[in-house]
């Protein structure tokens, strides 16, 4: 009766040959490696750049362990960190501006591992080192922003169709139209319900004055603070690029929070900075009538800058138009020859300004330029062909539809859609994640032991197969948790110490349950069959209230607590199959080849 | 070998009331000590900043708090962290500082007292994040009684679950009066100790109550009370070991793991404690309380009368 069927003992097996494999990769460890990624989704890692890298290292006389292109990046692991960190150097010289070169960490284990997507535990800041942000999202800014435009553009809209108002004001969240009679009033709600939208018109009259109020819809306001988060995201993805970082986090939470996550990085001043910069955007006019003159001197009155191409252009000192005069810029179109282009909307104060200079400069050509930490880049330099009213504006000509995309990003990164403030920081240096490591380690490793010690004093032979279902516990949760790259953290490891703890408890309701069989009489081969089956359904019972906790954790806990959770829940799941599967596994290999049983060893 | 050899049931719902009144008092206690002295709360719930430095020699704590106070920042709190060499800074959440470039600051005040102090953690936390995880907590507390409850109810019967959880909750606040008591810092790993000793400390329950249920059936003629003692007598030995191999892991993160795993583990060790306590002289003696019969389980077998017609 003490036998399972081949099927069975297959399946375990497999399933612990599987863990197997996949915990291997957590004993090699990892080595320095050099992360080479394009800057812009315009260019592409590819074996052009792959072989670019391998001539740098090769000519620089550098001992690589392997240079692979994986995604849109390109990986080169080295034997030591002094070779990682010249190479990089050496790297960065070679390939210029347009690539971020990032020191990581690459895992040693073999190619065949790497090939069966076995890869170590992806470890938490709190045990690699690193910096967390969460970044709060003004959304009442946001907002403030949208309805100051709209009230701008409500004015150029009445102006143009010359409906006579007397004040545009805004009262809280709703914009208030004053009109002298109600006749322009009626002619006025005409026209602004066919151009926004967005908004809710409703008659007002108050003191003899003839209002409408319009009021933003509220899917209009959740999809105005929908975006400015996704923007927000887009401008720190790009100043993390900047960063050389090699895998960073950035992530929306929740409806106005985002996430950034700073494997490695030290230097967290510097990353506050680059986070909480605001870039600057100008519009000025291309001085086409000078030479640069001799020892690149500029002459008076202008500037030089390069544009993306690495021309130099001479640029006038004016500035027509800043960035703050920028609503939005989007990818599109142009409707004329279908050409990809940038579609840019200004606000009231910036269409009178834009109007005025395009009108004065047809043919000329004008530069948007980009300032960063102090420097400038010229995004883009279209010739006006003509008067430009409206506060809409189109650059298109020689674009690549990526191009197009990249250009309305810039623009629109030039200053983040609402400002953000940092509400969590959470840095932890190297050496004391390193020490976390090994502490959690540590006391994994000596609980463990403890319990091994007690288990097989107490129970002789049944306690030495409940310890090695644990072992296979651990093997099968590591295995799981390099599976599924969840990150560990130091309260993950720590859920990892509770999980064995909290497994053995299984093997002990049936070993005592076996015991207390025997003590009723029972034969041994009885007994350990009775002592299987009727644990069986208390076993289920009590690690799903578990299981309950901890998926309660999960939904609610953040960061390190969420770690912890996803431990928790899945050592729940390997424990029920290694304590009652694997254990009666071996209980079976052990006695199930007797025919008759006189004593089995069990204390 | 075998530590339990009991040959009686140990009869102990008849100690039901002892061991309610012990409950109840050490319940009592932790009450008054949580509205007496408070938790305290750590930086994940207050907002603040936390810095972990790192001093080559044994750090000088009353200068470093001097050198700080002089420098502006008079209400920080500076102690040691584990050992003689790490200094844990705590500053308040201060109206009109940016708290994310206060680190830096206190950084550089402290470079030019020691060049050689290591940054080795920081941790801000702003306002509505504490509010946040303060909510989010009471909301995974409730979600996890909510859940065992229903389970049990559905598993057993409904006097189960409230019994269940009673004793448990019991545990919880016994557990925070023990923080609020020692004045040991209230964390965020430590709220996640504290729901998962909920979790755990039920499954103890649900051994005793798969026990009850079984006698039900088996131990036809006995009484409740005699049912419920024949069940915890018998688990017993299964309840300590459990406990005590839990505990060995635990009790390993206690002394090696480390001062941010310390109190996650402390917070285990008192859970534990209590839930062999609570779930067997706590629980049971409530699941008698709230009338539990064999009827529950078995339906009784209806009896056909005899009709007589007129």
């Amino acid at each position: 009766m003490n036998r399972y069927p081949l099927w069975k003992n297959l399946l375990i097996l497999a399933a612990l040959l599987a863990g197997l494999i996949y915990t291997l990769p957590n004993f090699y460890g990892e080595s320095p490696a050099v992360q080479i990624l394009p800057l812009r989704s315009s260019m592409k890692a590819d074996t052009v750049l792959l072989g670019r890298v391998e001539d740098t290292l090769r000519t620089a006389n550098l001992n690589v362990e392997m240079v692979a292109l994986d995604g849109n990046s390109i990986k080169a692991r080295f034997a030591d960190t002094d070779v990682q960190l010249k190479a990089k150097d050496i790297l960065k010289a070679q390939l210029g501006d347009d690539y971020v070169v990032a020191l990581n960490l690459l895992p040693r284990s073999p190619q065949w591992l790497t090939n069966l997507h076995a890869l170590p535990m992806y470890l938490g800041l709190d045990l690699r080192g690193g910096v967390h942000f969460l970044l709060q999202v003004d959304m009442k800014a946001a907002l403030d922003k949208a309805l100051e435009a709209t009230t701008g553009d409500i004015r150029s809209a009445l102006r143009e169709e010359n409906i006579a108002y007397s004040g545009v004001s805004r009262d809280g969240n709703n914009l208030l139209v004053k009109f002298r009679d109600m006749e322009s009033r009626s002619k006025a709600e005409e026209q602004l319900k066919q151009r926004f939208s967005d908004y809710a018109l409703t008659e007002k009259e108050l003191d003899g004055e003839f209002m409408l109020q319009a009021t933003l819809k509220p899917e209009a306001e959740h999809r105005i603070q929908e975006s400015a988060v996704q923007q927000n995201l887009l401008t720190l993805r790009n100043r993390v690029n900047e960063l050389g970082v090699a895998e960073p986090v950035i992530q929306q939470q929740g409806a106005d929070r985002v996430v950034v996550q700073l494997p490695g990085v030290q230097d967290t001043a510097r990353a506050k900075d680059i986070l909480g910069r605001t870039a600057t955007l100008e519009v000025r006019m291309v001085d086409d009538e000078h030479q640069i003159a001799a020892g690149g001197v500029a002459p008076f009155g202008t500037e030089m800058f390069k544009d993306r191409e690495g021309n130099t252009l001479l640029v006038k000192k004016q500035v027509m138009l800043t960035g703050e005069r920028i609503n939005d810029a989007q990818p599109g179109f142009d409707n004329r020859n279908n050409e990809p282009a940038v579609h840019i909307n200004l606000d009231g104060v910036g269409a009178r300004k834009f109007k005025e200079a395009t009108r004065e400069n047809v043919g000329k050509r004008m530069a948007i330029i980009l300032f960063e930490k102090g420097k400038g880049e010229i995004i883009t330099a279209p010739v006006i062909r003509e008067e430009i009213g409206g506060g809409r504006v189109q650059i298109s000509g020689k674009m690549s539809t990526e191009e197009a995309q990249d250009t309305s990003l810039l623009l629109r990164a030039g200053a983040l859609a609402a400002p953000m403030e940092i509400v969590e920081e959470r840095t932890v240096g190297p050496s004391l994640g390193a020490d976390n490591i090994a502490r959690g380690f540590n006391s994994t490793k000596i609980g463990f032991m403890l319990i091994a010690v007690f288990m097989v004093a107490y129970y002789l032979m049944f306690g030495t197969i409940s310890v090695l279902a644990l072992a296979a516990n651990l093997l099968l949760l590591i295995a799981l948790l390099s599976m599924l790259q969840a990150t560990l953290t130091l309260p993950g490891m720590a859920g990892i110490a509770l999980t064995l703890g909290m497994a053995i408890d299984s093997n002990v309701l049936i070993n005592e349950r076996i015991r207390e069989e025997l003590r009723n009489g029972m034969s041994p081969h009885a007994a350990i069959n009775a002592g299987y089956e009727n644990a069986f359904a208390t076993i289920v019972d009590s690690n799903i209230t578990n299981l309950i906790a901890g998926i309660a954790l999960f939904l609610f806990g953040s960061g390190p607590i969420k770690g912890f959770a996803v431990v928790l829940c899945l050592g729940i799941l390997t424990s029920m199959f290694s304590s009652v599967m694997v254990s009666r596994a071996i209980a079976n290999l052990v006695y199930g080849r007797h025919a008759k049983l006189n004593k089995i060893s069990i204390g | 070998m075998e530590f339990f050899k009991i040959k009686r049931d140990i009869p102990f719902m008849s100690y039901g009331r002892y061991t309610t009144a012990i409950s109840l008092v050490t319940f009592l206690l932790a009450i008054f000590f949580l509205a007496y002295k408070g938790l305290n709360f750590g930086v994940d719930f207050t907002g603040g900043t936390v810095m972990e430095v790192h001093y080559a020699q044994p750090a000088d704590l009353v200068k470093v708090r001097e050198h700080l106070a002089a420098n502006h920042l008079p209400e920080v709190q500076v102690q040691n962290f584990g050992s003689s060499h790490d200094v844990l800074i705590q500053i308040p959440l201060k109206q009109n500082v940016v708290g994310a470039k206060l680190s830096e600051h206190v950084m550089a005040i402290l470079h030019k007292q020691d060049a050689a102090a290591e940054m080795r953690r920081v941790e801000f936390v702003g306002p509505q994040v504490g509010r946040d995880l303060i909510e989010n907590g009471a909301m995974a507390l409730l979600l996890v009684s909510i859940g065992i409850v229903g389970y049990l109810w559905i598993r057993f019967e409904w006097k189960f679950g409230l019994s269940a959880i009673i004793a448990n909750l019991h545990d919880v606040v016994i557990i925070l009066g023990f923080f609020a008591f020692f004045q040991w810092e209230f964390s965020l790993s430590v709220l996640a100790a504290v729901l998962a000793v909920l979790g755990y400390s039920v499954n103890e329950s649900v051994v005793v109550f798969d026990r009850i249920r079984e006698n039900f059936r088996k131990m036809r003629k006995a009484e409740v009370a005699e049912i419920i003692d024949n069940a915890i007598t018998r688990t017993m030995s299964r309840t300590i070991i459990t406990h005590g191999s839990t505990q060995m892991m635990v009790g390993a993160m206690l002394f090696l793991g480390g001062e941010t795993l310390h109190y996650f583990a402390m917070a285990l060790t008192i859970g534990i404690m209590f839930s062999i306590y609570s779930s067997v002289l706590v629980a049971s003696p409530i699941l008698m309380w709230l009338g539990v019969s064999r009827e529950d389980f078995i339906k009784p077998e209806k009896v056909e009368t005899e009709e007589v017609l007129p």
